[in-house]
């Protein structure tokens, strides 16, 4: 029974993981998936959930400052600072 | 069996391996003790807060009360009017809303008991709360333009909730006869989806252009300045040369009355005779929101910008187009960011904790033709108890964008549409 109750207890861990990220989008993550699918799609807008949390935070910084081009990002972009979006993008890239 | 594998998966992360081998278990007292949430609306906002409550945390006990089997969605029924898509691709079920531990009652909400914290129901049940959401969209006001009523809309169609408006408004724009004028009426801000009216306009001139072309469309309106104002007035130049006239405000634009039995709209300025009226009427809260104490006297909902808790009514949250939501106008995709922001609130509440200030974002998508889109963006957070922009971020499109932007946007615009709908819906 104990040895059940630990083996449950450690696959807890394992499932946590993800779930927990999902509990906590820092501020302004949770409105990505308007327009981001979180599931897989050929469509114009790319998925972000579990991309490298490198290339969404370049991407942004990117946006911000202009280099690169844009419809609605840009905009979107200037309204959070470089650590905002490092946080949205490692709370993107924890996503399954 | 999906959804309790879930739930027991998922209270395992929360209360740690006892309480989890615990919920493996059926206990059925463990599941009552678990918080309360009632959403009332089941539009992009209260589905959204349903499933997001259910997301943040899943031992909540989720109702979403929802007299419609069917949501049909406004974001797009321009194009519906316009004849460019079927109303059948607005049309949304709460199976997998249920399917996601969220109980949806089918059921007209018809009274808030605040200090019992109750919600009565249409058919004389109540269901208990710990906290409310309310995500009640518009009501349409019949009691401000003079001969503007119920029966006047079965005339002269408002098409500002979709549904049999919406295809009253497109039968009647069909049955038109060539070189007849089309009269749209705009109200004063605030009002739900402040581009609508003029991407309407927009829509509606591409039928006419392309199977009417000496038809008219005027545009009444009770303001001076619109939402993404001069790229609209940039595309009826561009593309409906000599169609598209609005009237402002100043210029006698604001329509006080209506005779439906002429199709007439009439201003200070004179009388307008339309082969087809649409009148956009003002609007307010709907009405649960009345019943509930949570609207002041404007008719809309003041709310706390971090919580979206009521000013004047505890427990309850307001979330959408019928809270006044500082900056942000009122969206399909507003309703969205702000139930995800609502939930994380509510549900940080509800477990004893205080919410951290959210970051919210808007973005809306018009289209002035088929390939021609446009938008506005922003960025939000509370500030002086309003959520307010963020200074430097978001506007509109750029005015001199070449076509192919345009193309991509009104392509950003369906793929938009297609996402929001799947995490609220699908």
């Amino acid at each position: 029974m104990n040895a059940l109750l630990i083996a449950i207890a450690a696959a807890a861990m394992v499932w946590c993981q993800p779930l927990l990220a999902a509990a906590d989008p820092p501020p302004g993550a949770a409105s990505c998936s308007g327009c981001h699918s979180p599931a897989a799609t050929n469509s114009a807008i790319p998925r972000l959930y579990g991309r490298d949390a490198a290339d969404i935070e370049k991407a942004m910084a990117g946006f911000r400052d202009g280099s690169l081009p844009a419809t609605v990002m840009n905009r979107i972009a200037k309204g959070f600072t470089d650590e905002e979006s490092r946080a949205i993008a490692a709370w993107l890239a924890a996503q399954k | 069996m999906g959804i309790n594998h879930r739930l027991s998966r998922r209270d395992f992360c929360r209360s740690g391996a006892a309480a989890a081998a615990a919920s493996a278990l059926p206990l059925p007292a463990f599941a009552q003790s678990a918080p309360r949430v009632v959403v009332i609306g089941g539009g992009f906002g209260g589905a959204s807060c349903a499933r997001a409550l259910k997301l943040f945390d899943p031992k909540l006990q989720v109702t979403l009360v929802e007299q419609s089997k069917t949501f049909i969605a406004c974001p797009f029924s321009n194009n519906v009017i316009a004849g460019l898509r079927g109303i059948e691709e607005q049309q949304f079920g709460y199976d997998k809303v249920a399917a996601a531990g969220i109980a949806v009652a089918a059921q007209a909400a018809t009274a808030v008991d605040g200090t019992a914290r109750t919600v009565g129901l249409a058919d004389g049940t109540s269901l208990s709360y710990d906290r409310l959401v309310l995500s009640p969209g518009v009501d349409l006001r019949f009691d401000v333009l003079q001969g503007y009523d119920e029966a006047a809309a079965t005339k002269m169609p408002h098409a500002w909730k979709a549904g049999e408006q919406t295809l009253l408004l497109r039968k009647q724009l069909e049955a038109m006869d060539d070189g007849g004028l089309v009269v749209i009426s705009a109200p004063a801000n605030p009002y739900r989806c402040p581009p609508g009216p003029y991407e309407r306009a927009c829509l509606i001139a591409y039928y006419l252009k392309t199977k009417k072309p000496r038809s008219k469309l005027l545009i009444l309106d009770a303001k001076d300045t619109f939402s993404k104002q001069r790229l609209f007035q940039n595309a009826w130049k561009e593309l409906y040369p000599g169609m598209v006239e609005w009237v402002s405000l100043s210029q006698g634009g604001k329509v006080n009355a209506v005779d439906a039995a002429s199709n007439t709209l009439i201003t200070d300025f004179g009388n307008h005779t339309a082969k087809v009226a649409n009148v956009i009427p003002p609007q307010r809260a709907g009405r649960i929101a009345m019943i509930a104490g949570a609207a002041d006297n404007t008719g809309w909902c003041a709310i706390d910008p971090v919580t979206f808790e009521s000013r004047s009514a505890p427990n309850i949250h307001v979330i959408g187009d019928a809270c006044l939501a500082g900056g942000m106008p009122k969206s399909a995709f507003s309703a969205n960011a702000q139930a995800k922001a609502c939930a994380r609130a509510v549900a940080t509440l509800l477990s004893g904790g205080s919410p951290a200030a959210p970051k919210l974002i808007n973005t809306c998508y018009s289209l002035a033709a088929p390939d021609y889109g446009i938008s506005v963006a922003g960025v939000y957070q509370p500030k002086n108890g309003l959520l307010a922009d963020v200074e430097g971020a978001g506007g509109v499109s750029p005015v001199d964008a070449p076509r192919d932007f345009r193309a991509r946007e009104a392509d950003y615009a369906q793929t938009w549409f297609a996402t929001i709908t799947a995490e609220v819906f699908g």
